[in-house]
């Protein structure tokens, strides 16, 4: 949703390969790095030492008297006083304890008819519901911007046509519920295909022998398909629960159209980007992310850990 | 996810020629013939509408000119066709800087897009087929950090980047975009799955080298599997925003999503020209490439997901 890469993955859930190859006897050698070196040696740079210059930023102020200087943690106290900071916090936090499982429900209902077969024209379905996610986040925000508005968007032309009164979608009551719209919208189609793919692997053996016992259509579904996707659905759950704390793109891009809703701390990123570029307080903002990078990752492992336990 | 399903689908059955889509359609003949449902079309066809009403939105209104844009119903054609003269006028304005931006994205696409996979393929492929010293750091650094937020590393890299003279030019959209952590584990999945180990090793009994084996051996077996993650880092650099946003000052170096919110934004700025026909045809255009993109290597994408990235 935010970032420069794309949704990253939850590496390390399935550590398979490496397990099977000891087994085979295959000896611990260096040539593995002729492969992964390059990864490593462009991740270094582009990760590593951003991050590690972020920690070495975080520890310093810049000081009208004095220049900068070293302050060890006060920039992280500051952070955690600071009520913009926790109001961006809670704003992602409600963000993403309705839009994720709104839209993960969607997309698995839709994946779980695509996989029934008792769909007319599946590959349409399956194509057209995942052609948003190919559309750029500014692209989508622009879009949706224009309908929601007054001015030439939908909501205007229902408003005149109807004699309703809608309230506008980008007024500050509403805006995160439309921001959490176009989310949904770009991103329901690659989370029904995370599901798909899953649900398409499970061995079709399985499904014979519950239709052999008698099992109804919602038997098979709720006992055989969804323990069997458990991991995509964690995958796929923790993937959202990163975008939704990185959300950046979307409010920024309807800043412009809708600057009286959205605030320059409306979200952790935006605070922090505004801070920097913006504030130019480059020392408190790597704070900021530093801290909201620790949020993320404490709450991406346990969902992880919630996933993989009642997996077990 | 769980480990213990590898005997039920033979491996074997992955190595056919494009497992993927074939399986997926004869395994489900086999099992029943299930009836198609009319409801659960309709039902489905709901989210189909919402997925695809916006870019029927957007197609339909770059047909339109600016002031029958502000006049009309959103959903339907109004007033002259301007279509044609839209786009005359998209790659016109501004001595064609639309043009200039296009090929900027072009340009990062290629070389970000195509630099990732090609890291990514690399980097799976040793984490799939070798074992080596320092595996298990590798999972872990790269693992904790895809969750730091995007700030948190763009504030930092901006930082470094203006110090080594890069921003501003190209190399700061590039260089980040080579790093693809999604990339890396889809080839990681699907290289485990795809390549025989025991033809890695008769490879090297036979006294190949190690780029030998992967160039002759391994890469034509990766096909589906570097297509998605191809189509997905293209979509990512394609699509990006906040790394360009940060990085660029200079309108000549912008990429597509950049230029379109400066456009936008023009109308709200002092004296600015307000050009929405040209924000919206101009996104018309944007995403057109990627959407034919995905069409048409439908069948390649599908299956390399299927048969590798997040499955059980």
């Amino acid at each position: 949703m935010t970032t420069a890469s794309p949704p990253p993955a939850a590496l390390g859930t399935q550590p398979k390969p490496a397990k099977r190859a000891q087994k085979r006897g295959q000896k611990s050698s260096w040539s593995g790095w002729l492969f992964i070196g390059p990864f490593m040696a462009v991740f270094a740079l582009v990760f590593l030492a951003p991050i590690a210059y972020s920690i070495y930023l975080s520890f310093f102020r810049n000081q009208l008297v004095g220049g900068n200087g070293f302050v060890g943690l006060a920039n992280y106290a500051q952070v955690l006083q600071d009520s913009q900071f926790w109001s961006s916090l809670i704003r992602v936090v409600l963000f993403l304890a309705v839009q994720v499982p709104v839209m993960l429900l969607i997309a698995m209902l839709v994946a779980l008819a695509l996989d029934s077969g008792r769909l007319y024209g599946k590959s349409f379905f399956r194509i057209s519901i995942f052609l948003p996610y190919a559309v750029p986040a500014v692209v989508a925000s622009l879009m949706w911007g224009f309908m929601y508005g007054t001015r030439f968007g939908l909501v205007g032309n229902i408003n005149e046509a109807l004699g309703t009164n809608i309230p506008n979608p980008l007024n500050p009551d509403l805006i995160l519920a439309s921001i959490g719209n176009i989310v949904t919208w770009e991103f329901i189609g690659y989370n029904m295909l995370i599901f798909y793919s899953a649900l398409s692997v499970i061995p079709k053996s399985l499904y014979e022998a519950a239709e052999i016992d008698g099992a109804s259509q919602f038997r098979l579904v709720t006992a055989i398909k969804l323990p069997a996707i458990r991991g995509a659905m964690v995958v796929a759950a923790i993937f959202s629960v990163i975008g939704s704390f990185q959300l950046f793109n979307e409010p920024a891009i309807l800043q412009s159209l809708a600057p009286n809703s959205i605030s320059t701390y409306f979200t952790p990123n935006l605070y922090a980007y505004s801070l920097s570029f913006s504030g130019q307080q480059y020392n408190y903002s790597a704070t900021v992310a530093i801290v909201m990078g620790i949020i993320t990752m404490v709450i991406a492992y346990a969902v992880q850990l919630r996933g993989m336990r009642k997996e077990g | 996810m769980s480990v213990a399903v590898e005997p039920t689908r033979p491996r074997s059955d992955k190595l056919t020629t494009r497992p993927g889509y074939v399986r997926m359609k004869s395994s489900r003949r086999s099992v029943d013939t299930p009836r198609r449902s009319v409801l659960l079309t309709v039902l489905t066809g709901i989210v189909l509408v919402y997925s695809l009403v916006p870019l029927v939105w957007l197609v339909i209104n770059s047909s339109k000119t600016q002031e029958s844009l502000f006049s009309s119903f959103g959903l339907w054609f109004s007033g002259d066709f301007a279509l044609f003269s839209n786009i005359g006028d998209t790659v016109t304005y501004d001595d064609g800087i639309f043009g200039r931006w296009f090929l900027n994205t072009v340009l990062y696409v290629v070389a970000g897009a195509g630099g990732a996979t090609f890291l990514a393929v690399l980097g799976g492929y040793a984490l799939a087929k070798f074992t080596f010293p320092g595996k298990k750091a590798v999972f872990a650094v790269v693992l904790g950090a895809v969750a730091v937020p995007g700030t948190a590393l763009a504030v930092p890299t901006f930082l470094m980047f203006s110090q080594m003279g890069l921003t501003n030019t190209p190399w700061a959209v590039i260089i980040p975009s080579l790093i693809s952590p999604f990339g890396l584990y889809l080839m990681w999945t699907f290289a485990s799955e795809a390549i025989p180990t025991e033809l890695l090793e008769s490879a090297r009994m036979d006294g190949a080298g190690e780029f030998r084996t992967f160039f002759q051996i391994s890469l034509p077996l990766l096909g589906p599997g570097i297509v998605t993650v191809l189509l997905f880092t293209m979509v990512a650099t394609w699509n990006n925003y906040f790394l360009p946003l940060i990085m660029l000052k200079d309108p000549d170096w912008y990429p597509l999503t950049l230029g379109l919110n400066a456009w936008n934004n023009q109308a709200s700025t002092a004296g600015g020209e307000a050009i929405f026909n040209l924000v919206i045809t101009g996104s018309l255009l944007t995403i057109i490439p990627l959407i034919a993109a995905f069409l048409l290597l439908q069948r390649f994408w599908q299956s390399g997901l299927s048969a590798g990235a997040v499955k059980e």
